[in-house]
């Protein structure tokens, strides 16, 4: 091996990359705000649509739990265009991304729900709480508490899976990183470095994400779920 | 001049799905073996050895299997003096990644075994290895084996980044068939399903598994995403 490493390419492009890493941050925090909307929607429905609508989202949920991402991002960007709608490709990733945490946090979600036990949800309902007061604030609430920890793994996963929207030429730390390690032939040194940068991303995520927890659910320790 | 999607095209697309099965398979087994060490090791009196075990399960999950791949495709070429063969890049990345996977849930698994099970048979007289080849690992197994199938279905998903690298792969062959016929809307869901026939019958075993042993409630029955 006489190839010798020179990291100088990558420190000079350390604002592109750094660029590139909030990029990724706001692709997956975007997809995370929406998907998690979604996620409560479909939680709610699957519980109290009428069963055709729940039979379509658990076709939908596991349709979209058991193919890859970069699958779905491929039907999304090239198949979709053969039906009339194109999307650039950021918007894609981003649509894409939403859709898939959407199924993973909607199961999560529902867990969380059913680990509420159905005498709150009868005494609330008794105590004159409307459906959706009775859903907001005896079963969703509760249920995000529990659902917590998992939500927050599937966040980091999420952000990490999401490199793989550079395949549809959508920008994200990937794909500067891509573009960055062509031009200056220093493939290693780039990956290596936004390996790096991604590691770091997950590892402060996750403490952030714990702190939260903390912050939103101070009582969650003494009173935790039997 | 585009050819039309016939059986020439879609057998390419099948032969694609044996590579990734092939993949995944082998993932499964060499990693497999990595994992049953990372476990081992994180359980080992050998401060260090739990240390660079629990490293290297915090780095291959905290980063991105596709920058895995790539580090493990110019690594070899550096390595190699730039032979560009996605072969062996894809077969260790994805062996570390599995290794690094299947170490946390059998670590977790065998953690998952009350302490007593260890204390009753050290009070026994049994030495160490005895009891975890005796005592813990036949009780961990049962815990470990729901989530080790869940795993796969996971495994099997990942294999698509491959294609990113150039192994052809399920989902690099539907872009390859995709660019001679130009019928992305009748190839990438075709694809999608593909995966799904595999996945979904393993995502129900999994799940099945885990009520059949009714470990619903252990510490590593934790939700195992991916994407």
């Amino acid at each position: 091996m006489d190839y010798v490493f020179q990291f100088g390419a990558v420190w000079d492009h350390r604002w592109d990359l750094l660029d590139g890493a909030w990029l990724t941050l706001r692709l997956s925090g975007g997809a995370f705000v929406i998907g998690l909307w979604l996620a409560g929607m479909l939680a709610y429905a699957r519980e109290t649509a009428p069963s055709a609508v729940r039979i379509a989202i658990g076709a939908y949920t596991e349709l979209m739990r058991n193919t890859p991402l970069l699958v779905q991002l491929f039907v999304l960007y090239f198949s979709l265009p053969s039906l009339g709608i194109r999307l650039d490709a950021d918007a894609v990733a981003l649509i894409g991304l939403t859709l898939n945490f959407a199924a993973y946090g909607g199961e999560i979600l529902r867990g969380g729900m059913l680990s509420i036990p159905p005498g709150q949800i009868e005494a609330a309902r008794a105590l004159g709480l409307s459906r959706w007061h009775t859903f907001r604030h005896v079963v969703l609430l509760p249920a995000l508490r529990v659902a917590y920890p998992a939500l927050a793994s599937q966040f980091v996963l999420m952000m990490l899976g999401s490199s793989v929207v550079s395949a549809i030429s959508a920008t994200d730390l990937t794909a500067i990183t891509n573009t960055l390690q062509s031009t200056t032939f220093r493939s290693f040194e780039f990956y290596f470095t936004t390996t790096g940068i991604y590691l770091l991303m997950a590892l402060l995520t996750r403490a952030i994400l714990a702190l939260g927890y903390q912050y939103l659910f101070p009582a969650a320790r003494r009173n935790a779920p039997a | 001049m585009s050819r039309g999607f016939g059986w020439h095209e879609l057998l390419y697309v099948l032969r694609g799905l044996g590579w990734t099965l092939a993949l995944s398979a082998m993932a499964l087994t060499a990693g497999g073996l990595g994992g049953l060490i990372i476990a081992l090791a994180r359980q080992s009196r050998a401060r260090l050895l739990r240390i660079v075990a629990g490293g290297f399960i915090l780095l291959l999950q905290g980063t991105p299997v596709l920058m895995q791949l790539f580090l493990a495709f110019y690594g070899l070429a550096v390595l190699t003096g730039f032979r560009m063969d996605p072969w062996p890049a894809v077969i260790l990345a994805f062996t570390l990644y599995a290794a690094a996977f299947l170490g946390e849930i059998w670590q977790g698994a065998i953690e998952a075994v009350p302490r007593t099970q260890w204390e009753a048979a050290h009070a026994l007289g049994l030495r160490r290895h005895v009891i975890l080849l005796r005592v813990v690992a036949p009780q961990a197994v049962r815990l470990a084996i729901p989530p080790t199938v869940g795993f796969l279905v996971q495994l099997v998903k990942s294999t698509a980044v491959a294609s990113i690298i150039g192994f052809v792969e399920l989902t690099r062959a539907g872009q390859l068939m995709v660019n001679v016929t130009f019928q992305p809307m009748l190839i990438y869901p075709l694809v999608a399903m593909l995966y799904f026939v595999v996945c979904w019958p393993i995502s129900l075993l999994a799940s099945w598994l885990e009520r059949r042993l009714d470990v619903g409630r252990r510490p590593v029955g934790r939700m195992l995403g991916g994407t």
